[in-house]
Order: structure tokens, then C-alpha cells, then sequence
């Protein structure tokens, strides 16, 4: 079973993100982590090649400007066999379609039974680039799964919905995305992490992917939120709650 | 030369163990400390991720990482939790790593694999009553009976020795008049009582007993290394130990300075942060040198043990060094916390406690001198 694993590298999130002025894209320091929500696909397709047996594999795949290559060494760190970069300076300020574009041609060249995404990246958030990337390469998507199983030669899932879960399938070659509720992903040991120092990583072009980029979504402006203002404190002197229930309901809580 | 500055690889490696410290440990040490439990199954987790196997070689299920990584994983592990440190410190440093570096093949086979993978946890039986810095005075007997030892005395104070994981406790025992031998004692032996746990001042989740032997019988193939060689092999694992007491006095000093740092920024007293007066910023600023100077100390010994170099005069000036300097940074800590340093709401006083033990556990702060003192040549008793 050959595996593809989105991920994505991303800021620090404990550091403050800068947003280019002109993009308004998030401005991409050296080292990137990898997004906290690609732990989980990680760990699904770990967990699946590790349940289909010795020839299994897992590649990671990206679109990302390569920098120290940090977030990717993480998830190989994890177990990952091999990762996939797309690195084009055409590709800045790349909109959902064009990503997904990408990916999928950077997945159809390594070929692939199963494709596994997050929901969304943590730095982005459009929510839309994995079903997108189904779409692309013609494959059905088993979307919100919080659990994830092979049966039958088949992919089955349960999708995690307001009400409760459906159980849905579909036989290779499919995309799933899976929420952080599905699995609890592993730490890499000091063993991975050394091991995934000799791993391969290619790196391509949209050249090599035979892409173009084509943006037809631009991001017109961005409004930060708005700072938090300072809370009111309510001296009670018997009377306190009477303001509270004003103050809840003038905020229109209850 | 030797580098001692860490590795790309072994910083992306503290990140990982100081994730997993702070989402598995750090939320119950406090718990375990005054319960005085230890957490098996935390402890099976740390072997999960590796931490017992790191300096061991693969062959056995170790990660073939190196003495670095294992003092990583101390500092970081005790930097929230000096139970969990010490209980990982004493695990590798004195449970495996006689059988790793002395033990025949058949004893590596049969023991390393659960040892190196932390489901199982072995203890070294060193210390008695009457034998503390001065274990040459051990009294603990051992005589050969056909193809058993059989063994008679009482060992005081053994780390990991009666946890429902522990395998074997590897004890020094005379062998003869002039001479003293290891041997594995496994966990269960006919004669072997295992005490129950001592009151201690700290380290409270880490498990410590006496032990007793009586009329103890193991077979003749337990013998670990050379007969008569025992007092020898004692004092290189102990050389190991201390660099790794080093990172564990580390990883506190450093728990110290980042809470009185914070503290001192949001503490407020005479309308202003406490850290506004010179003596409690200047306070921080001792911690940081403190921290500092134990780090280069444990890195620059770990460092020189992984090029294979002599280190027995590098690990005590490190152990030495920063286990004093972690008891300093603790009474500093606890000052600049005021009363809430004091109770055991939150960590100062947990950090306080569990300290003083670093000077004394794997050679007092006095056998650090002598040591550091004779490997200056002078002709101290
Ligand atoms: C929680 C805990 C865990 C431990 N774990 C282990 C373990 O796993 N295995 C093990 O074998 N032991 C263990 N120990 C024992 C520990 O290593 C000893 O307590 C330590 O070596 C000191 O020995 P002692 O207690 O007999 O003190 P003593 O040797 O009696 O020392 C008393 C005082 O005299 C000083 N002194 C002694 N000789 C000299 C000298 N020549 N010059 C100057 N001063 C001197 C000492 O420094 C100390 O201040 C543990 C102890 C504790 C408390």
C-alpha cells in the first residue's frame, strides 16, 4: 500500500506571525514546524502501513519553500520512509486551487492508493485543499474521520458529524482527512529522529510537475482582531449580581 | 578536540522530550510526590519513547544514540519532575549500564531487551549501613556452592529496587577476603526481602528500599564481569552516574531560573514587579550563570565520554558543581517566591526538597573533592 501524507510546515505558532503587506500571506522564517493538525495524518498513515504490512509505504508530500527543512524532518523523525517538496518561487502567494493542483501532481507522480490530509492547516485555514486534491486526481474523499481502518481491501472511516458519526467506505485509490480526535500521534524517539537525517527528500519544481500557477483567488485585505479591551470590575456590595445579569444580557449571552 | 555543543539532532530531540515531559509528567508530579507514588505506567511511556535504550546499541533494542542524548532526556525530564529524572538517571546509569558494559553476551540476551525499552527496570546494590562513600567496607557476602551463590547482608537506600517492573538488582558482595564481585540478583530470588520504602525528604515518587539477603541463592553464571574485579567496575559506572546526576541538578537549576524569572516579572510589591530591585534581579542573573556554567560542565563531560575519553575528573567537577548549584538555585528560587514558595501549592518547595540529595546520591559533594583533589595529584587521604 503506497501512502501520501500531506503536511505542511508552518511558523512557530508560539511565535507572533507576520503577514507579508503585499500577499498578505504569512511571512515563512527558516524554520518551520510541522503543523500540529499533519500529526494526526501522520500518524494515520503510519498506523495503516503498519497494519498493511512490510511493503507499505509512507511518503509525505508538500508545498512549501523548503527553509531548514525542520517541520519535514519531524514528521520522517516519526516514521515516515520519504518526502516530496514542492519549492517554486511561482508559487508564493499560491491559492487553494493552484496548492491543490500541485499536490495532486506531485501525488500522482509518486503514485498512491491512499492519500490522508488534515482538515485544515493552522496557518491558512481555507479548509478546502483536500477535497480539492481528490477532485484533481479523481479519487473519492472520506472527509472528517475520527477513525480510520482497513477492511476488506477498503478504506473505512467514521465521519465525525454534529449529531454523532457516519460509517462511510470506499476502495482505493482515496483521499481521507482526519480530525485531531482520530488517533494520539506518536513522539519521534532519538532513533527516528537520527534516521530520518538519512532519508530521502526530493525537491521539485513546477517544472518537473508540468504546473503552472495560476492564481484566481486574491486576498484583498486583512483585519486583524480587534485587541481585547479591558474587563470591568464589579465591586459587590449585595447588589453585585443584578449588574452581572445587566452586563450578561446587554452582551446578549443569556 | 571534543565539541560539547549539541547537535541539530539533539535539539530536535529536547523538544521532544520536553513535550512529552510537560504533557505526561508535569501535571502529576506534584500529585505523585505527595502521594508518594510511582507511576509505572508513566514510566513504561519514557520506555516507549526510547529513553531507557538511548546510549544502548540496537542489537539489543537501544536506540544507538549516545551518552548526549541520554543526559538530554535527564535534564529535561527533571526539569519538571526530579523523581522521574532520577528514576530514568539511576535506571540507565546504574541499572543497565553495569550489564551493558561488564555482562556477558547470554546476560545482555536474557536482560537488555526489557531494560533497554523501559518495561522493565534494574537496580545496582552498591550502598550498605556500614559502607556508604566508603563501599570498600562492604560487608555483603557471597560464596560459591556448587553452582550457586549464595548471599548474606543488607544493602541501604537502592533506587528502582522494588518497582512491580524491577527485573534484577546487580549487588557488590565480597568474594573473598580481599575481594569484592557483582552479581545479578533477579527480582523474586528465594532469601531476597525487599524492605518497604523509606520516608524520604524528597524524590518521593521515586522508589527506594532496603534489602535484605538471606541465605540468597543465584546461580554461579550471575556473576557480572571479572571475579574479584568488582571495586574496579563500581567505580566507572559510578564515573557515568555522576555526569548523568550532573543533568539532573541541570534540568532543576534551570526549572528554578525560569520560575523565578517569571515570577520576578509579575510579582508585584511597592506598586512595581519584584524583579524592579536589584536584589532579586541580580538574584536571576545568579541563576543564570549557574545554569549556564552546569551546562557547559555536564555537556563538555557527556561530550568527552562519547569520544571515548578519559572522564573521571570532568564528570565530578560537573556532578560537584552543578548539584551545589542546584541546591543554591532552589533556596534562591523559594526566596524569590516568598510565602508561595513555601507550601505545596505549587512547585518551589517541591524543587527545595528534592535538591539536598543531589550532593549526596553517587558520591557526596566531599567524594567529589577528594576525587577532583587526587586527579590534581595532591596527596590527600
Ligand atoms: C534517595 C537515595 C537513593 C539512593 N540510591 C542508591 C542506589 O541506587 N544504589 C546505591 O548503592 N546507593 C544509593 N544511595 C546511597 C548513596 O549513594 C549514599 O547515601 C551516599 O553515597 C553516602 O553514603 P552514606 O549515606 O553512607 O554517608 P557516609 O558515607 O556515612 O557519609 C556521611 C558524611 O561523611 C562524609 N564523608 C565520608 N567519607 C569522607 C571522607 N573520606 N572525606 C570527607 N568526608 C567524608 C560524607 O561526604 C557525608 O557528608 C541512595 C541514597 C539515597 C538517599
Amino acid at each position: 500500500m503506497r501512502i501520501a501524507v500531506c503536511v505542511k510546515q508552518i511558523p512557530d505558532p508560539a511565535a507572533p506571525y507576520e503577514l507579508d503587506p503585499e500577499t498578505h500571506f504569512v511571512v515563512r522564517p527558516e524554520d518551520q514546524v510541522l503543523d500540529d493538525t499533519d500529526r494526526y495524518g501522520v500518524e494515520v498513515a503510519l498506523q495503516l502501513a503498519e497494519a498493511a504490512g512490510d511493503d507499505a509505504s509512507v511518503t509525505l508530500v508538500s508545498m512549501s519553500p523548503s527553509g531548514s527543512l525542520q517541520g519535514i524532518r519531524q514528521a520522517l523523525a516519526m516514521g515516515a520512509d520519504k518526502a516530496v517538496i514542492v519549492d517554486d518561487a511561482s508559487l508564493r502567494g499560491a491559492d487553494a486551487l493552484t496548492t491543490s493542483r500541485v499536490i495532486a501532481a506531485a501525488i500522482g507522480r509518486e503514485g498512491y492508493d491512499v492519500v490522508v490530509a488534515g482538515t485544515e492547516s493552522t496557518d491558512g485555514y481555507t479548509g478546502v485543499v483536500p477535497q480539492q486534491i481528490a477532485e484533481v486526481l479523481g479519487a473519492p474523499s472520506l472527509t472528517f474521520a475520527r477513525k480510520v481502518e482497513a477492511v476488506d481491501g477498503k478504506i473505512r472511516i467514521e465521519r465525525q458529524t454534529q449529531a454523532g458519526y457516519d460509517v462511510v467506505e470506499a476502495a482505493p485509490p482515496v483521499l481521507l482527512t482526519v480530525t485531531s480526535g482520530a488517533v494520539e500521534p506518536r513522539y519521534p524517539t532519538f532513533k527516528g529522529i537520527m534516521q530520518a537525517k538519512q532519508k530521502p527528500i526530493d525537491t521539485l519544481t513546477c517544472t518537473d510537475l508540468g504546473v503552472t500557477a495560476d492564481n484566481q483567488q486574491v486576498i484583498t485585505s486583512v483585519d486583524p482582531v480587534p485587541a481585547r479591551q479591558a474587563g470591568e470590575i464589579v465591586e459587590d456590595e449585595g447588589e453585585g449580581h443584578l449588574r452581572i445579569v445587566a452586563m450578561l444580557e446587554e452582551a446578549k449571552v443569556i | 578536540m571534543v565539541r560539547y555543543e549539541l547537535s541539530d539532532e539533539h535539539e530536535a530531540f529536547r523538544k521532544v522530550v520536553r513535550e512529552f515531559a510537560e504533557a505526561e509528567i508535569a501535571p502529576h508530579a506534584s500529585d505523585w510526590d505527595r502521594r508518594h507514588h510511582f507511576p509505572v505506567g508513566t514510566v513504561r511511556k519514557m520506555g516507549d519513547l526510547g529513553l531507557f535504550g538511548l546510549p544502548f546499541p540496537e542489537e539489543y533494542g537501544g536506540a544507538g544514540g549516545d551518552f548526549t542524548s541520554l543526559c538530554v532526556a535527564i535534564e529535561e525530564i527533571g526539569r519538571v519532575d526530579q523523581s522521574m529524572g532520577i528514576t530514568l538517571e539511576a535506571g540507565v546509569g546504574l541499572g543497565i549500564n553495569p550489564i551493558a558494559t561488564f555482562g556477558s553476551k547470554e546476560q545482555k540476551q536474557r536482560w537488555l531487551p526489557d531494560l533497554v525499552t523501559g518495561k522493565a527496570l534494574a537496580a545496582f546494590g552498591l550502598t550498605e549501613p556500614d559502607a556508604g562513600s566508603d563501599a570498600g567496607a562492604t560487608k555483603t557476602k557471597a560464596t560459591l556452592d556448587g553452582d550457586e551463590w549464595v548471599i548474606n547482608g543488607t544493602k541501604a537506600f537502592i533506587t528502582n529496587s522494588g518497582t512491580p517492573i524491577t527485573s534484577l538488582i546487580t549487588v557488590t558482595a565480597r568474594t573473598g577476603p580481599e575481594e569484592i564481585s557483582s552479581i545479578i540478583v533477579p527480582a523474586g530470588s528465594p532469601g531476597l526481602t525487599v524492605e518497604p520504602p523509606y520516608e524520604k525528604m524528597g524524590w518521593r515518587a521515586s522508589d527506594t528500599h532496603g534489602l535484605v539477603f538471606d541465605d540468597c541463592r543465584v546461580p554461579a553464571g550471575n556473576l557480572v564481569g571479572e571475579r574479584g574485579h568488582g571495586f574496579q567496575e563500581f567505580l566507572a559506572t559510578l564515573d557515568d552516574g555522576r555526569i548523568g546526576v550532573a543533568a539532573l541538578s541541570l534540568g532543576l537549576a534551570q526549572a528554578c531560573l525560569e520560575a523565578s524569572v517569571d515570577y520576578a516579572k509579575s510579582r508585584v510589591a511597592f506598586g512595581a514587579p519584584i524583579g524592579r530591585n536589584q536584589g532579586i534581579a541580580f538574584q536571576c542573573a545568579d541563576l543564570e550563570v549557574m545554569v549556564d556554567a552546569s551546562r557547559l560542565l555536564t555537556y563538555r563531560a557527556a561530550a568527552l565520554k562519547d569520544a571515548g575519553r578519559p572522564i573521571k575528573q570532568a564528570a565530578a567537577v560537573a556532578k560537584l558543581y552543578a548539584s551545589e548549584a542546584a541546591v543554591t538555585a532552589t533556596r534562591i528560587a523559594a526566596q524569590i517566591h516568598g510565602g508561595a514558595g513555601f507550601i505545596e501549592e505549587g512547585p518551589i518547595a517541591r524543587y527545595y526538597r528534592d535538591a539536598k540529595i543531589l550532593e549526596i546520591g553517587e558520591g557526596t559533594s566531599e567524594i567529589q573533592r577528594l576525587v577532583i583533589s587526587r586527579g590534581l595529584g595532591l596527596p590527600v587521604a
